[in-house]
């Protein structure tokens, strides 16, 4: 395709956030491009609302179809999508940062003033034995599958873990006929007295009736087993029963498709490897980056948006991803400071009514510490395929962070680059060592941060500085 | 594992693994396979377990495969095409490149 070779203002991402963003820096005049993973602009929250198979509106319910909205709104604003496309650096140049993106097999360089990252959430890794069977999939999974393709699980299907999500995707497949043999609830026990001190908001907040809702139709979908623990996939090259321990008594069901989920964590590679400072959020037991009221990160002219800087939910992201476009239009010199504060507030009152009850989801459905910190033969890092028990044995041997066990064990340095490990490394660390995982620290993530060929980066236009520089070294020989 | 509800109708024309199948406009090459009823897509390179796609969403890894001759493509952000050539990948594959000067 074609694409300009430099912009105002890039955003990566086309969730909530990221069109929210795009959407208010196109307004304002700026030239905006968002690079989005995924064929269809809407994230995962509204994956597939301009293409997905399902008519009957019913399915998805409201908060879904609340995103045709802000889709249609992206579209008329004027800034350039470009799906399909991945982000896997962004640097600093000497007009702003140069982002390298991939795009049909072709990588290039787009110089951008402002980015904007709105790279959203990613499901919690959920490190069980037997996680890596074909079959085991997340329920967030099976709930992509449903959104873009109107795929509905069949065979013996278990769903397991915890969070609001869990319960949604069941309430939602249920409502399109989807069986559901057993939901094997992990919540701990007695998390509602550390949730209660933020009971008062969360029943005011737009959350409780939707939860209660959800709640009803998951119990009239499937058998609840409460309390659950020591949740184990079982079976050789695929998935054939799954074992757990309830009230005392292990038990073991037959199972086609186990969906895993145990809430969202901020999406941080990018951030992480553009070198933005990042804190351990012990609430939501993750690293999130240090941001300012308009998602302003530690890099000056790098903002970020939505769940990306801390888990909020969907509504939530939408209004920080407003307040990201005008900070950025202000930044440009496209925006007072009071028309941006004027613009601002109705966002700001949008992020505050989105927010109120997240303390209460986040104490209720805090995963339980021995589903997040794996032990023995569990598989840690699913791509290089180490276990929790050579994670130990190299903490005993004396490494003490996730960067030097990357050298120990290759850990964390497959194709999906710490994605689906890094946290349980750092806990599994800080655990082995008592210290607190911020103490610990995450992986340092490096360019690329997605994988791409070496012809690919071969390819790449060269500036004549660059080429002249070889030619030299060329002729000294 | 999976099946299709009504209101998507398939189109498409695509192989597996040399055998035809007809995926819906707008799926994805994992979507696809889950589709046609494959739930494993390839075997680690580490290992040579079997594997398949996890998080449908571009993160994982864990669904490549490869599609006309290209080995480790992400078969969760791929988006079907008519007459794909959809293969299962087994252990390490060589990165082959797009040949340069292609777009």
């Amino acid at each position: 395709m074609n694409l300009a070779s430099s912009c105002d203002v890039a955003v990566v991402g086309a969730g909530a956030a990221g069109l929210a963003a795009a959407t208010e820096c196109a307004r304002c005049g700026l030239a905006t491009v968002v690079f989005d993973e995924q064929q269809a602009a809407g994230g995962q929250i509204y994956r597939a609302i301009t293409t997905t198979p399902l008519k009957d509106r019913t399915v998805l319910g409201v908060d879904y179809w609340h995103g045709e909205g802000l889709v249609g709104e992206f579209a008329r604003a004027g800034a350039t999508h470009v799906p399909g496309s991945t982000v896997w650096a962004v640097t600093r140049s000497d007009d702003g940062f140069e982002i390298g993106v991939s795009h049909d097999g072709v990588a290039r360089l787009v110089q951008a003033k402002q980015v904007i990252l709105a790279t959203g959430a990613l499901e919690r890794p959920f490190p069980i034995p037997g996680w890596t069977l074909p079959g085991v999939m997340t329920a967030g999974a099976a709930q992509l599958l449903l959104k873009t393709s109107g795929l509905v699980p069949e065979g013996r299907v278990v769903l397991a873990g915890t969070g609001p999500l869990l319960f949604l995707v069941a309430a939602q497949l249920a409502r399109v006929g989807g069986r559901i043999d057993c939901l094997l609830d992990t919540t701990p026990r007695g998390q509602w007295r550390s949730a209660a001190a933020h009971a008062v908001d969360f029943l005011r907040s737009p959350y409780f009736a939707k939860g209660l809702s959800i709640l009803r139709d998951a119990r009239r979908a499937a058998r609840i087993v409460g309390r659950v623990q020591q949740l184990e996939a079982l079976g050789t090259d695929s998935l054939q029963r799954v074992r757990f321990v309830a009230g005392g008594r292990s038990e073991e069901l037959p199972a086609d498709l186990l969906l895993l989920h145990q809430g969202v964590v901020p999406n941080i590679n990018l951030s992480n490897a553009i070198g933005c400072e990042h804190r351990w959020d012990d609430a939501q037991l993750a690293f999130v980056p240090v941001v300012d009221g308009w998602g302003a990160s530690s890099v000056a002219g790098v903002t970020i948006a939505g769940d990306g800087a801390g888990i909020a939910g969907a509504r939530a992201a939408e209004a920080r991803g407003r307040l990201a476009g005008l900070h950025a239009a202000h930044a440009l010199g496209k925006l007072e400071a009071a028309a941006r504060d004027r613009a601002a507030a109705a966002a700001q009152a949008e992020l505050a009514r989105f927010t109120r009850g997240r303390a209460f989801v986040d104490a209720m459905y805090r995963p339980a510490e021995a589903l997040r910190i794996p032990s023995g033969e569990t598989i840690v890092c699913r791509c290089e395929e180490i276990t929790a028990q050579q994670v130990i044995d190299t903490v005993k041997l004396g490494c003490t962070g996730p960067n030097q066990m990357k050298s120990f064990l290759r850990c964390g340095m497959g194709p999906c680059q710490g994605r689906l490990c890094g946290l349980t490394v750092t806990e599994l660390i800080a655990r082995e060592r008592n210290v607190p995982p911020g103490e610990v620290g995450h992986y340092r993530l490096r360019f690329p941060v997605k994988p791409i060929t070496l012809g690919e980066l071969a390819a790449l236009p060269q500036t004549e500085e660059a080429v002249k520089a070889v030619v030299r070294i060329g002729k000294a020989h | 594992m999976f099946r299709r509800l009504p209101d998507g109708q398939a189109t498409v024309p695509v192989t597996i693994d040399g055998r035809p199948f007809t995926a819906r406009a707008g799926d994805s090459v994992a979507a696809t396979l889950f589709a046609a009823g494959v739930s494993a897509c390839r075997t680690t390179p580490v290992s040579g377990a079997a594997r398949g796609p996890f998080c449908m969403m571009g993160v994982c890894f864990d669904c490549l495969v490869t599609i006309d001759g290209r080995p480790n493509q992400q078969g969760c952000l791929v988006a079907v095409a008519d007459g794909m050539r959809i293969e299962r990948q087994s252990g390490a594959r060589i990165a082959a490149d797009t040949p340069l000067g292609q777009s």
